[in-house]
């Protein structure tokens, strides 16, 4: 396939791929741990169920703990991935911030 | 029998609405650029108000009427297919990210139709984006007024009709004189009423069940699956919850009302809390509501209508006039859910169809003298006869508003995924790949939706967004690459932009 060149990428569309691909990949994250914690425990018999605060173990460990746990993620990934830039018409722009 | 004590709590939340509204009003009329007020509030949510409005918009009468009914009768199983929903906020900002905001801002987008335009520059898309829209927009609200309706309903004890009209009143008038800036705000404060409201309805549910343990024993003992990830009868098969990732979590990137707010923020940091406040938000809702469904049913055994669950809950567990102040919680997000939708198909209609087609001479940044007023005028009754035509169409409602609503769902995510994300990200990505997958997209859905309803276990959703990705890429390779001038746009410093030339 033929590549198509561009001259003078923006550098803020670098940083944003870069925040995409993160967002994308903590999605698949937690993904995993909803399903694995889920259906592992999940799957037995209900009368081999053991239970956390009340709840089935499956329950409490892929919906509540998972729900919790990916939220402090989300945050630590916007504090540490995510960069405070310009969302003006241009990056060479005078107008900055 | 109307039940007072709940009619007047509720009478003060929908005037609180209405005064906002027309604060909103009040900006609109000193705004310069009537379009951009109008119809995104000039570009200028904070953090809050975006996590706030996004988070409305995801939480819907299918979450908050429908889905709760729905866990009801399926149990812990469909709570755990509801908190698939948790990365919404950081995948659809993320994803379509500043990139998206960036160019947004370039051609001055105020509906994701002028995004498309602008990566396309084909009057097609734009036809076949804003047909699909009001179409499915319309289909998705009639859904909505129904369930804002029968929960009026269920516990003012007024009709249903009368629910309908007040309910639908409100909704329509506010969104009519206050714009996009009503939207937002009233999204706000109506997302601050579903967190207040999900926490007592939740608390007053495991008190009245006398605890956890014992709510669990009790819905085990009405039927062991009620407390399994599968369901009664293996209902949730992991084919069909699995593909319900794609329905209501990846997919949720191309639902029009969500894009259009990942473009409306005032700046990067404002999206940064609104991943880190939406995030949290969102989940918690989604957690509190389908648990108060599923373990209600340990309270209440007894429903036919699995819909009727919330209000029957909060009446049954709420002394009556806290009643009438947490029931505005699933009325308001039914609301937010329904304006957001009003205010752009009203945008799509005016601005995408009439501006770009019909009137190509309105000059939108320097009105002729009495242009502006046309314009004013034009808006404003485009968003109340829509807001009328959904209102005439949910007289005569349907049971299970769940899947109603997921069928328009469907339909906009086959529409709009690809062309979005694709054009963001895929230099190649052309016009005629564009048109096909709308065409193949919306089609296939509903074909499948309606003659066969499940693929391989699967949601429809999910093939349907496989073949459309396939005919895009394939119609896209087949046929020229896009202008240089939409590359340096789109991936580059965007300077030599020709405004004009294009647009229509």
């Amino acid at each position: 396939m033929e590549k198509i060149e561009t001259e003078g990428t923006d550098k803020r569309f670098i940083q944003a791929n870069k925040e995409a691909l993160w967002a994308t990949a903590l999605a698949l994250c937690y993904f995993a741990w909803w399903y694995l914690s889920a259906y592992i425990p999940g799957e037995v018999p209900v009368e081999e169920y053991t239970y956390i605060f009340g709840f089935p173990t499956w329950f409490f460990l892929s919906c509540m703990v998972g729900f919790v746990l990916f939220s402090i993620l989300a945050a630590l990934m916007v504090a540490t991935v995510f960069k405070d830039i310009s969302l003006a018409d241009s990056d060479k722009g005078a107008g900055k911030p | 029998m109307i039940n007072y004590e709940i009619v007047i709590p509720l009478f003060f939340y929908l005037l609180l609405v209405y005064l906002m509204a027309i604060y909103a009003n009040k900006i609109l009329s000193k705004s310069g650029n009537f379009l951009e007020e109008y119809f995104i509030g000039s570009r200028d949510m904070g953090g809050f108000i975006l996590a706030m409005t996004l988070v409305a918009t995801y939480t819907s009468a299918s979450s908050f009427v429908g889905g709760p009914g729905v866990a009801y009768k399926m149990g812990l199983g469909w709570v755990l297919l509801a908190m698939i929903q948790v990365p919404a906020a950081w995948l659809s900002l993320g994803i379509l990210g500043k990139k998206y905001a960036i160019i947004a801002r370039r051609v001055r987008a105020v509906t994701i139709n002028d995004i498309l335009l602008a990566r396309y520059r084909n009057k097609w898309v734009v036809i076949l984006g804003s047909l699909s829209l009001v179409l499915f927009f319309i289909a998705a609200m009639v859904a909505q007024f129904v369930g804002g309706a029968r929960l009026f309903e269920g516990i003012t004890g007024l009709s249903y009709n009368t629910g309908l009209i007040i309910f639908a009143a409100t909704v329509i008038v506010y969104t009519t004189i206050g714009g996009f800036r009503a939207v937002a705000l009233t999204d706000a404060v109506q997302g601050v009423v579903m967190m207040i409201g999900t926490t007592a309805l939740l608390a007053g549910v495991v008190v009245a069940g006398g605890g956890i343990p014992a709510i669990m024993a009790k819905l085990a003992a009405i039927d062991p699956a009620l407390i399994t990830p599968a369901g009664p009868d293996h209902f949730l098969s992991k084919p069909f919850i699995l593909s319900f990732w794609v329905l209501v979590c990846f997919g949720i990137i191309g639902i029009p009302h969500t894009a259009v707010r990942c473009f409306g923020y005032k700046d990067s940091r404002a999206m940064h809390r609104a991943i880190v406040i939406g995030t949290f938000i969102l989940g918690f809702l989604m957690l509190g509501m389908h648990l108060c469904g599923a373990m209600g049913r340990a309270i209440i055994p007894e429903l036919a209508v699995g819909d009727m669950i919330m209000p029957a809950l909060t009446l049954k567990v709420l002394p009556p006039f806290f009643a009438g102040i947490f029931l505005a919680g699933p009325l308001a997000a039914i609301m937010s859910t329904i304006d957001s939708q009003l205010i752009l198909a009203s945008a799509t209609i005016v601005k995408d169809i009439y501006l770009n087609y019909i009137r190509p001479e309105t000059d939108t940044q320097r009105p002729a003298p009495g242009g502006e007023n046309l314009l004013h005028r034009l808006s404003f009754y485009t968003t109340t006869i829509i807001g009328l035509i959904v209102f005439a169409a949910a007289f005569n409602p349907p049971d299970l508003i769940v899947w109603l609503n997921l069928f328009a769902f469907g339909g906009l995510q086959a529409a709009f995924l690809w062309p979005l994300v694709l054009g963001l990200y895929w230099k190649r990505a052309n016009a005629a790949g564009a048109i096909a997958a709308m065409v193949t997209g919306v089609a296939s859905y509903m074909i499948l939706a309606v003659f066969v309803k499940r693929v391989a276990g699967m949601h429809v959703i999910v093939p349907t967004l496989v073949i459309t990705l396939g005919v895009f890429i394939l119609v896209s390779l087949l046929t020229p690459k896009p202008d240089s001038s939409v590359i340096t746009l789109f991936w580059g410093d965007g300077q030599v932009r020709d405004h004009g030339q294009w647009q229509r």
